[in-house]
């Protein structure tokens, strides 16, 4: 006879003692935010940064989903944002509704819409692998920037009732600043959380599991397209929540502010933050957002510095002497230092 | 008719450009299995030295042509050296980051050499227009043909009859067996960056001649656009890098004079994702089965 074990499943616990701290984090972080922007302790220059700094939060976490979690490179991020931003904006503009709610549903259309061109393209392009996957995502990016700009892009009512059509061309202008610190706020950490809980679940395991050995997943049964076009779905989903608020900070859009090479600085974000690790697409994101704002008066140097600084850091990464250090333990006593310093 | 005659010319002459920069990309992928991206701005580096050497420097035109493409062979073999060759036992993905960070460099050097603004500048080429019936056929299409099939026939003899070439074929067959059969796989690897860096300098010796106008981001658009033709015809095959860069031109004028300017950057790399989902290794390249 079989004895059964019964599995006794705990109801999870919100309010465990972890999960209140980082509420009580999360709270204290808001409003030290709220303070430093309503008390204009920050200068107008830094306050203007608050929403790109959120939606390149936003932006880097959700590739590193793809990228470092999923392990496939993708260059067409900045393409799915561009989708949230331009639906998102199409729908603030033509619908009247009140501020709030408008663009509540806004996000949530351009995330939508951005999901839903994610899964179109996923599905037939994810049974593709590595640097075919990287170029068609490429290819990707670059035909919707091309599109958008080909077609014309329904601008709302003008006062005498007629419906204004723009040449995509000239973008999209007009459009409310609902962005603020608040709903980027909001949209940051809710994008985190879903990110993280997805991460640490069955399903973010397979993915992981994709990631390092695919040949290894498919033989235990995992079904690795079904998984990838999860990953892709919900990263361009975000993707589009990042445009959605991008696009509510100014006044007027262009495609061209979402081309090739947004994406490669979003995947900059995403290696240097460490691919696979969210806490440090975050801050990856946070630094060289400020940063160039920081060396305004060196830009040009700046960005030579910011080369070399890659490929120095790419090349120590995978060099013998970081193995060296890491096994005579020298790499773990600076971090430990840095750490004590903290 | 004859206007349909003039948009494929046209199409030859912006392809073969292409096929020219596809090449490097190609073969650098064959040995090293690495797409490098800065390839493309080894063009932009070809176009202003050639620049710095005509009107700076006031050479005659063929020792600057052969300055410009002996000087971005070496740049091509020092990239390799000094950044690609340490990251040889890395992951994909830090050696694309790597070669994105040397884009990046190249880019933002001659951004503070040269400043943003486009500089002007003259074309070498000084052939008269051929006009056959009703068709005319400027003098830099006919030179661009000329010296593409010329690099592309000199290659191929190269790679297939050659020494060096075999020693070639056999390091992107496989490495290790290479090196056992006595072939210096260090130096192969850099004489294959460097005949693809002096290949882009063609290139943008080229594409200068054309456009007649210098910025640091020159490079950018065709280095992408070669990238994609290399892919279509099978990444690693270097028929396949010549017939994709000449497809992908035809594609890109006859789109451009047919349909629609904005569009034609949306069909080419449409026609690409149709032909990588039905032969998923591009056109001319060979599919590898995976062992476990």
């Amino acid at each position: 006879m079989r004895t059964d074990k019964k599995v006794i499943r705990k109801p999870k616990q919100l309010l465990t003692m972890k999960n209140l701290l980082t509420l009580t984090i999360i709270i204290a972080v808001y409003l030290m935010i709220a303070a430093l922007v309503e008390f204009h302790i920050l200068n107008r220059q830094f306050t203007n940064l608050i929403v790109p700094i959120g939606a390149n939060i936003i932006l880097a976490v959700s590739l590193n989903l793809v990228t470092g979690f999923l392990g496939e490179l993708s260059l067409g991020h900045a393409g799915f944002m561009a989708i949230g931003a331009f639906t998102s904006a199409i729908f603030t503009l033509n619908v009247n509704m009140p501020g709030n709610p408008e663009f509540f549903l806004a996000i949530i259309i351009g995330g939508s819409v951005a999901a839903l061109f994610g899964f179109l393209i996923g599905v037939p392009v994810l049974r593709l692998r590595g640097d075919y996957l990287a170029i068609v995502t490429l290819g990707f990016g670059e035909i919707i920037r091309s599109i958008i700009n080909a077609i014309s892009l329904p601008a709302g009512l003008d006062k005498a009732g007629k419906l204004i059509v723009k040449k995509g061309t000239m973008g999209l202008s007009g459009i409310t600043t609902y962005s603020n610190y608040t709903w980027v706020y909001i949209a940051v950490i809710i994008t985190i959380i879903a990110c993280a809980n997805l991460v640490k679940s069955r399903h973010g395991r397979v993915i992981c599991s994709i990631r390092d050995n695919y040949i290894a997943a498919e033989s235990i049964g995992i079904h690795v397209s079904r998984f990838k076009i999860m990953a892709f779905v919900f990263a361009a989903f975000f993707a589009g929540v990042a445009g959605a608020l991008y696009g509510h900070n100014y006044s007027n859009i262009k495609a061209t502010d979402f081309g090739y090479d947004k994406s490669i600085d979003i995947l900059v974000f995403v290696v240097l933050g460490g691919m696979g690790n969210i806490k440090g697409s975050v801050i990856a994101a946070i630094i060289l957002t400020v940063l160039p704002e920081l060396l305004r008066s060196a830009q040009d140097y700046r960005m030579l510095m910011y080369a070399v600084l890659l490929i120095a850091m790419m090349i120590f990464n995978s060099s013998e002497l970081k193995t060296r250090m890491q096994e005579s333990d020298k790499l773990s006593r600076i971090t430990r230092l840095f750490k004590l310093s903290k | 008719m004859v206007n349909i005659i003039e948009q494929v010319i046209n199409g030859f002459r912006t392809g073969s450009i292409y096929a020219l920069i596809a090449l490097g990309y190609t073969m650098v992928y064959g040995i090293a299995k690495m797409i490098n991206f800065a390839h493309g701005d080894i063009i932009m580096v070809g176009a202003y030295a050639l620049y710095v050497f005509i009107v700076l420097l006031k050479l005659p035109v063929i020792v600057a042509v052969l300055f410009t493409i002996g000087l971005c062979a070496l740049l091509g073999m020092m990239i390799e050296r000094i950044a690609y060759k340490p990251l040889r036992k890395a992951p994909p993905l830090a050696v694309l980051i790597t070669a994105i960070g040397v884009s990046f460099f190249l880019q933002n050097a001659s951004l503070l050499i040269f400043k943003a603004n486009p500089i002007k500048f003259q074309s070498i080429v000084k052939v008269k227009t051929i006009i056959i019936g009703d068709v005319a056929i400027a003098g830099i299409t006919v030179v661009t043909l000329v010296v593409t099939l010329v690099s592309m026939i000199i290659l191929t003899l190269f790679i297939n009859k050659t020494k060096a070439g075999s020693a070639m074929r056999a390091v992107s067959e496989d490495k290790g067996a290479a090196q056992l059969m006595g072939i210096n796989v260090n130096r192969t690897i850099s004489m294959t960056f460097a005949i693809g860096s002096a290949l882009a300098a063609v290139a943008g010796i080229l594409f200068l001649c054309q456009y007649q106008s210098l910025k640091p981001t020159m490079g950018a658009l065709p280095g992408i656009k070669a990238f994609v033709a290399a892919v279509l015809g099978g990444i690693g095959s270097v028929p396949g890098a010549m017939l994709g860069g000449i497809l992908l031109g035809l594609i890109e004028s006859i789109s451009k004079a047919y349909i629609s300017t904005q569009l034609s950057d949306a069909i080419v790399f449409g026609v690409l994702i149709l032909v990588l989902l039905l032969k998923p290794t591009g056109l001319l390249g060979k599919k590898r089965i995976e062992k476990v």
